[in-house]
């Protein structure tokens, strides 16, 4: 706003408290109700459209949503509550970071916050989808910007809030360059041509060579 | 866990394969769910009332009567529900607990029902919600007041064996004791009104023969005055000997205030009887008879409402300390502007700004005597202003004082809001231990791993039903969870350790610690950055990334090196015993009682002598040699 603007509210604003000064108004309910609005609601799509999106059972979409609901009964989240849930489970730990990159890529519309359909839909991917689909989210969730390609900065990123959840009190101590040094074997496994960037098809390659990786995949299955 | 937030473990394990292709190390093996069951409904019948609900929230809390398995002893096989014979009122209270994580108190019930339905159904008060924890408190203390009233009407009773001295004092204290004591009392209270009444009159003007001046009655019958100010004057000194006596601690006594009374009432006396010859101080002695009206504060041992004056009085020293600093800022401020305005006039009795202070005074306490009024224009319209002012300055600490003294005059003392205060503090840590907050959490994890290494152990020497009694202790909402927390371990190559350890290995190695953003939960933050140096012991190396089982002993290893240090750390354990809801969170619990898990196994591994996880805590210092160890518990 330029100065003169400023300066005539700022005017404005002074004579309007003269006047209530004088005439003794009371009520001071002037400028609070801009903000907030009442609560978001958002409530989801049916049941019977949910269940053909998602790999989940009727039963499962219940349970999820259950919890879903009781949590956030406004029907969606908001980053900050989202961190909130995730930090409690590291209480050791900072896991602010990590959750801020978790939040994008659940919030696939990216308009802010995550509904229910994000939600379930995410867990549906990681739950039950293929090796390729959940390799697909875990490439996404590296990539930060959503260009196709993750560069070592993005890498160092991911890699620094992952170690910031473990917090200050781990055996070895954590030194500072154990993330970068982390990053450094992550790209010289996965960079196959050297260019400083993984592609998707490099990761995807490459994690489907290392069994290591493709047994962890089948990790969570029944988690639900 | 907090209740809502299970909910969410699902998604921060699914969550958890974004780490899967950054780790360089397999993943640990995920908790199976043995007995997974489907979610289901149990009703709760309480005295007829029914209550359903889901299973898995009752499962939420598991220290209490509802979550464990003691609500089998309620289970009513013919009609398939738990029958509770219970209040059914406060039981949705208890009910709501589990559905939402909050306790609540409802305002209508009675306090001591509400404890006893808590105390059966196993859930501890300090839980009830910051909304409703005022409430509770109040009522509570408010009851144990009652209480501690009923009792001490039984303090009066005489104890047998008291000695003349403590009978005495008791006496002096409560004249209802006995008979004497109340004509002590009455007696001198008397006394206390004759020797007031005698000052008064003594300044009185009685009648004057014709040719005289009037005289007051002090001068005309000076005997008659003089014996009865002797005879009060040895009551009062008889009376303060006998407290003196009787006192159990007569230092203490003469420092009170009332003490201090007493002697100042009767020392004019004296003094005046030792100096009478000597004319030069009798007009000292005359001023000291001034003092003598003290004696009508006597009467406040007579009367608790003097006493609560003055105890309100003092407690609102700062209320009036204000009155007084903005009554002096005020007058300053206007006997000034008055002496300049005056200083034109004629015949003006604004002579000096001193001389305005009683000016303004009056006119601000809105007596007006009209000996000094201003005379000019302005000084008019300022001595309006002055008055105007004055109404307000008195006006706005005076409704404090008052209203004081009504709260004290109704209810007690702030020394029970202390008091509140410390337990507040208390109540929070308590909190903070049942609902497992994250101290619990973080300790609840390193003592499952503990367990868990004992469990790789056992399994090395292959002792297959100790493993399934460690293993069914954690519920299987905590197992996901650690072994989530592993995941994360197995992902950076580090491990979680507790605090002191941490302490210990820094201090070893002179590290600088990374920089992470946030400390842990129950870190010390003395410990600051050095410089970076590598360790050099080689067990610190980072794990390889082969799971061959010989990489468990180093592994062991470092967590036997720490679990001197973490046996003495050692906090609240997985048990579902109920007691340890009330347990607090004590850094130098000994292990012995809490590892009624931890079962017999003789491990050979290469530690530093280790004796029994009980014993003592001090850290070997030097790297590790071989050693067979039998490690006992309970």
């Amino acid at each position: 706003m330029s100065c003169r603007k400023r300066c005539k509210r700022e005017i404005f604003k002074f004579a309007q408290y003269l006047f209530r000064l004088i005439t003794g108004s009371l009520n001071n309910d002037s400028v609070e109700d801009e903000l907030e609005l009442s609560a978001v609601r958002h409530r989801p799509e049916g049941l019977e459209q949910l269940e053909a999106q998602t790999r989940f059972s009727r039963k499962e979409l219940q349970i999820l949503y259950r919890g879903f609901k009781n949590e956030c009964p406004s029907g969606i989240v908001n980053e900050e509550t989202f961190k909130e849930i995730y930090a409690q489970f590291f209480p050791q730990g900072d896991a602010t970071t990590y959750a801020h990159f978790l939040f994008n890529a659940f919030d696939t519309d990216h308009n802010g916050s995550v509904s229910f359909e994000d939600f379930v839909m995410g867990l549906s991917i990681l739950l039950r989808g293929t090796v390729q689909e959940k390799l697909n989210w875990a490439f996404n969730l590296y990539d930060i910007n959503k260009d196709g390609f993750i560069t070592k900065e993005e890498m160092l990123d991911i890699m620094k809030a992952i170690y910031d959840m473990m917090g200050k009190c781990t055996y070895p101590v954590l030194r500072e360059e154990a993330p970068r040094q982390h990053v450094e074997v992550f790209f010289q496994k996965m960079d196959k041509n050297k260019d400083g960037v993984v592609t998707i098809d490099e990761f995807i390659d490459c994690c489907q060579n290392d069994e290591n990786i493709m047994r962890s995949m089948h990790l969570f299955e029944n988690v639900l | 866990m907090a209740a809502g937030v299970a909910a969410w473990l699902p998604f921060a394990r699914a969550a958890a394969i974004g780490w899967m292709p950054v780790a360089n190390m397999p993943m640990p093996v995920a908790p199976s769910e043995k007995n997974k069951r489907q979610d289901e409904l149990i009703i709760l019948n309480v005295s007829g009332r029914r209550f359903q609900t889901w299973r898995n929230t009752l499962d939420r809390y598991p220290d209490t009567l509802l979550g464990s398995s003691e609500k089998e002893f309620f289970y009513n096989e013919e009609s398939k529900e738990y029958f509770f014979d219970r209040d059914p009122d406060v039981f949705r209270s208890v009910l709501n607990f589990y559905r939402t994580g909050k306790l609540h108190f409802p305002r209508y019930e009675c306090i001591t029902s509400y404890d006893e339905e808590l105390a059966f159904f196993g859930i501890i008060p300090e839980i009830i919600g910051d909304c409703c924890y005022e409430e509770y408190k109040d009522r509570k203390r408010e009851n144990a007041e009652r209480l501690m009233d009923d009792q001490e009407d039984n303090k009066d009773a005489k104890l047998p064996n008291m000695t003349f001295r403590e009978t005495m004092w008791r006496a002096f204290e409560n004249p209802h004791t006995s008979t004497m004591a109340l004509v002590f009392y009455y007696v001198t209270g008397f006394f206390i009104a004759v020797s007031v009444i005698t000052n008064v009159v003594e300044t009185v003007p009685c009648g004057s023969s014709p040719n005289q001046k009037e005289v007051p009655c002090g001068e005309r019958y000076t005997v008659a005055f003089f014996c009865m100010d002797t005879a009060c004057v040895m009551i009062f000194t008889v009376e303060y000997l006998m407290r003196l006596f009787a006192a159990p601690s007569r230092y203490r006594f003469m420092r009170s205030v009332m003490s201090i009374i007493d002697v100042v009432a009767i020392l004019p006396y004296y003094i005046g009887l030792v100096m009478t010859d000597n004319e030069d101080v009798s007009g000292a002695f005359v001023t000291l008879r001034v003092f003598r009206v003290f004696r009508i504060f006597k009467f406040s041992r007579h009367s608790q409402g003097l006493r609560i004056l003055g105890y309100t009085l003092k407690s609102c020293a700062s209320e009036l300390g204000f009155l007084l600093f903005s009554l002096t800022m005020a007058i300053i401020i206007f006997a000034t502007v008055m002496f300049y305005a005056e200083k034109g006039s004629s015949s003006s009795k604004f002579t000096s700004i001193p001389a305005s202070f009683w000016y303004t005074i009056v006119t601000m306490t809105t007596l007006g005597y009209g000996d000094m009024v201003p005379k000019t224009i302005a000084g008019k319209i300022f001595g309006s202003i002055c008055s105007l002012s004055g109404v307000l300055v008195i006006a706005l600490p005076v409704p404090v004082i008052v209203s004081n003294f009504s709260r004290i005059y109704h209810q007690n003392q702030r020394a029970d809001k202390r008091r509140a205060q410390k337990v507040q503090k208390a109540r929070l840590a308590r909190i903070r231990i049942s609902k497992t907050g994250s101290a619990v959490q973080s300790s609840a994890f390193l003592h499952s791993k503990r367990n868990g290494l004992f469990n790789e152990a056992l399994e090395l020497t292959s002792s297959i039903d100790e493993d399934q009694r460690l293993s069914k202790s954690t519920s299987l909402l905590e197992s996901q969870h650690h072994h989530l927390l592993h995941c994360l371990e197995k992902t950076t190559n580090h491990e979680f350790v507790d605090e002191q350890y941490y302490q210990q290995s820094y201090l070893e190695a002179g590290m600088q610690n990374y920089p992470s953003r946030s400390p842990s939960l129950s870190s010390q933050d003395g410990v600051t950055g050095t410089c970076c140096t590598r360790r050099s012991k080689k067990h610190h190396k980072p794990l390889p990334n082969t799971s061959a089982p010989a990489h468990i002993p180093p592994l062991k290893h470092t967590h036997q090196l720490g679990l001197q240090e973490l046996s003495t750390i050692h906090i609240q354990p997985l048990s579902t015993s109920r007691s340890s809801l009330n347990m607090r969170v004590d850094e130098q619990a000994p292990l012995n009682c809490q590892s009624s898990q931890i079962t017999t196994a003789i491990i050979s591994i290469p530690t530093p002598p280790v004796t029994t996880p009980e014993g003592d805590a001090h850290l070997p210092a030097g790297p590790a040699h071989q050693n067979v160890v039998k490690v006992s518990a309970l």
